[in-house]
């Protein structure tokens, strides 16, 4: 009938239709994370569990893609002084804050400064000792103004490094150098790391921490790139005990897991099949050998023992082939590098016996002469394991091995110390991808250098190698040289690579297998 | 009894001083510090982190300086999590932690008592034997084997409820944890209560209650319970003090965010002040519920006075 109206009708209908449809739902990811942080503040961080959470809060000058590729992050370009020793880091135009203010060059100067103040207590200010006056600073030598960072104006940022350092960018990927926001660091003080209060510029921000419970991260809207980010909110679930984990992840409380309980390795590979992800870590498992303490002053002694465990033997059997066996101290996996070998990865396992007995002979050790061997390990059912593998392996040939089993804090406060010991169980995990990071430990003045080593041979090549900054080839070349020395002479004993292990559910896009093992919640969707 | 209880409260506080005192040195005392790790720092970097927490000073120093904090209410921050200070931590985590030891624990005294009763009245039978067998097996099967047993069955198998998790104290997530926490505890005060029923059921004053026609629920709630409860409560005071701090084992494998696993991981990772405040939690709830059981003890016995 002409007197009825249709279209007030067909208009609610429509309207009620619209009502009616679900709200879209949130794209979240439940995240596995071994442990909680230990500080969500970039400068007091020092474990690679932060290093998730905060490579998703915040974004550094440059930063990892999904396969930890180098791309740009606040800075969008950059460019070199002949010299190799300046860097010009061109600021977006585009980089924000979480509150709506400008990223710039200033929050850079602020927050390198603040990471080498002695008054930080930063642990990885050591980040930034490349940087003139880095060390000065952090050692109270000079004041943090003097530190090689300056503001050109808010879009230019230049950084004048001690030498050339062609690894520079990659340290730049560490999260002890993102930018933090000052103006909120003077306002809350200690509080300004609580969540609703966290001012960040990464693709995501604090909406949630919960000790022990869960950290939940929303999207950030003020992320220049937030229009790629496809994630709605990241839970970040402390998983420290991996078997619950791996319950958690079955019953679908979790889409991914950082670490795997390998003693089941077999079995969950047989039931999840490719979901178990395992690949090369740039990470070393060794034994430190006191260098200096009688009898493993002669190195010749330190490769008789090397020369008789059987590494292939702990892989398979002891960590069910998540880790790999180790003749170098630098794993494989870093471009433009080869790693120095020793030279018995080739020999068979008899040659390698008849050598090494020669050599106890030598020494006047033998089946009834037997050699003392105390090994030091910390808590770990895997590092125990492996220890008396060793010493089973060691047994026929006179060498009577002892076993030192303390936990973590004691073991490694006894090797800063520079305690009594033989050999000790030590990890080394890449902070960026360069074989500095593995050769830099055996230098007489680290920290690290658990073994003693001192080696003028290997300074020398070293600090040629620190020298050789503007050629990369020459670089890499100086390094191998001085990594045979390293393996050559045993200053540390290398026996395994770590691999990441981790499980992956099939929904998640952009999880993509790295040497690093970064994972940023940038490039994943469900 | 209140001059008692009184006097109960002001000994406690040389106790607990000489506790934290005796913490403060043994923990010192342990080889290696909260900063001792697989990344050796430099000395440069310790140096900075010792001084920015204090650590630098002479120990007695450090003492009086934390003695000082502790009387105004100050546990300090972790030094393994400091984003948080110590007080902050409890905050989060003894909620949760009282929630399921309490629930664990009445759960404990109801069923267990029950059990225990049941068990007594009917001595050397069939329900007695079911009742010790299941007392034996509870407490005997270690934490660690139930909880797992019980993810497998009720969260993966039968997917009645959650692996793990919090769930920010959903009733569903809570029943894991309680049930395992309760199980040994359910075991002990069944017999206990058992053994302790047996007892009072032979006493004189039952006989004549039974002989001048008394029901027997009369018998056993009115008279009998009464004095059998006596073991029941002198174990519920400690049990309530460990159950009410958190379970190490329950709490990791069900992921639940309470103060047990702190007594074990604050201890591993030498977090001196998050141990000190764990110390400092445990000390007075023993305290405190060991004064709760000799009240109690008073009340429901009227032979005990206390001047």
């Amino acid at each position: 009938m002409s007197g009825f109206r249709f279209k007030p009708l067909m208009l609610a209908a429509l309207m009620l239709g619209i009502a009616s449809l679900p709200a879209a739902a949130e794209m979240i990811y439940n995240r596995g994370n071994s442990a909680d942080p230990e500080s969500l503040d970039p400068h007091k961080t020092s474990t690679i569990y932060e290093a998730h959470i905060l490579r998703d809060l915040f974004e550094g000058l440059v930063m990892q893609d999904a396969t930890s590729g180098l791309i740009p992050g606040v800075a969008e370009s950059w460019t070199l002084s002949p010299d190799g020793k300046v860097y010009t880091f061109k600021v977006r135009s585009d980089a924000k804050w979480s509150n709506g203010e400008p990223v710039t060059a200033d929050d850079f100067v602020y927050s390198f400064r603040r990471l080498e103040d002695p008054a930080t207590g930063a642990e990885y200010a050591s980040m930034l000792y490349v940087v003139k006056n880095g060390e000065e600073v952090n050692t109270g030598k000079a004041k943090p103004d003097t530190l090689g960072v300056r503001a050109v104006d808010p879009k230019t940022l230049e950084i004048t490094l001690k030498s050339p350092t062609p690894y520079f960018l990659e340290m730049l990927t560490h999260q002890a150098t993102y930018p933090v926001n000052k103006a909120s660091i003077d306002a809350l003080g200690a509080e300004w790391v609580k969540p609703g209060k966290l001012v960040s510029n990464g693709p995501f921000t604090l909406a949630e921490f919960i000790p022990n419970d869960h950290i939940r991260l929303v999207k950030n809207p003020q992320f220049h790139a937030a229009g790629e980010v496809k994630l709605d909110a990241v839970n970040y679930i402390p998983t420290e005990d991996r078997s619950t984990a791996i319950k958690r992840y079955e019953g679908g409380e979790l889409d991914s897991n950082d670490d795997l309980p390998t003693e089941q390795l077999a079995d969950l590979k047989a039931k999840f099949g490719d979901q178990v992800k395992i690949g090369p870590y740039l990470g070393t498992y060794y034994y430190a050998i006191k260098t200096d303490k009688a009898p493993w002053t002669n190195p010749k002694l330190r490769r008789a023992i090397s020369l008789l465990i059987d590494r292939d033997f702990l892989a398979e059997k002891v960590w069910q082939n998540s880790m790999l066996p180790a003749y170098s101290m630098v794993p494989p996996g870093i471009e433009g590098y080869t790693p120095a070998e020793a030279d018995y990865a080739e020999m068979s396992p008899l040659d390698r016996e008849d050598e090494a007995k020669k050599i106890l002979a030598e020494f006047g050790y033998g089946p009834d002469t037997p050699l003392k061997l105390e090994i030091r390990y910390n808590t770990s059912e895997n590092h125990k394991n492996t220890a008396v593998a060793i010493q089973e392996q060691l047994k026929p040939f006179g060498i009577d091995v002892s076993l030192i089993n303390t936990d973590t804090k004691t073991h490694y406060g006894l090797l800063e110390q520079k305690g009594n010991y033989d050999f000790a169980r030590g990890g080394w995990i890449a902070d960026y991808k360069d074989p500095e990071s593995f050769l830099g430990i055996s230098r007489k003045a680290s920290g690290n250098n658990y073994s003693n080593f001192n080696d003028l041979d290997f300074e020398k090549l070293m600090d040629e190698a620190a020298g050789a900054g503007g050629d990369p080839k020459a670089r890499m070349q100086k390094l191998a040289e001085a990594e045979k020395i390293l393996v050559d002479q045993l200053g540390n004993m290398p026996l395994l690579y770590y691999s990441y292990h981790s499980i992956v559910s099939p929904k998640l896009k952009g999880w993509e297998p790295n040497v690093m093992d970064v994972h940023p919640s940038r490039f994943i969707s469900k | 009894m209140a001059r008692y209880v009184l006097r109960r409260l002001l000994t406690a506080i040389p106790t607990l001083f000489f506790i934290v005192t005796l913490s403060f040195f043994l923990l010192r005392v342990a080889p290696g510090g909260p900063f001792s790790q697989e990344r050796g720092l430099s000395p440069e970097v310790k140096a900075n982190l010792e001084r920015v927490y204090q650590l630098d000073a002479p120990l007695w120093r450090q003492y009086l300086s934390y003695l000082s904090d502790l009387l105004h209410g100050n546990f300090g921050p972790s030094y393994n999590l400091p984003d948080f200070t110590v007080a902050d931590l409890f905050r989060v985590g003894l909620p949760v932690s009282i929630q399921l030891g309490a629930s664990a624990l009445l759960l404990a005294l109801i069923i267990g008592s029950v059990l225990g009763i049941i068990a007594a009245l009917r001595q050397n039978r069939g329900v007695d034997y079911a009742v010790v067998a299941l007392a034996t097996a509870g407490s005997t099967i270690p934490t660690f084997v139930i909880a797992p047993l019980y993810q497998l069955v009720f969260a993966l198998t039968l997917a009645w409820v959650p692996v793990a998790g919090w769930g920010g104290g959903a009733l569903i997530n809570k029943i894991g944890p309680v049930l395992t926490l309760a199980l040994p505890q359910i075991a002990i005060v069944a017999r206990l209560m058992r053994g302790s029923m047996i007892e009072a059921l032979r006493a004189n004053h039952i006989r004549t209650a039974r002989s001048l026609g008394l029901t027997s629920f009369a018998v056993v709630v009115k008279h009998a319970l009464r004095g059998a409860v006596l073991p029941i409560i002198s174990y519920a005071g400690p049990a309530a003090a460990a159950l009410l701090t958190g379970s190490v084992v329950v709490e990791t494998v069900f992921a639940i965010p309470g103060v047990g696993r702190y007594f074990v991981d604050a201890a591993l990772n030498r977090d001196y002040t998050l141990v000190m405040g764990t110390v400092v939690l445990i000390a007075v709830f023993v305290i405190v519920f060991n004064l709760l059981v000799d009240v109690a003890y008073a009340l429901v016995d009227p032979r005990v006075r206390y001047e």
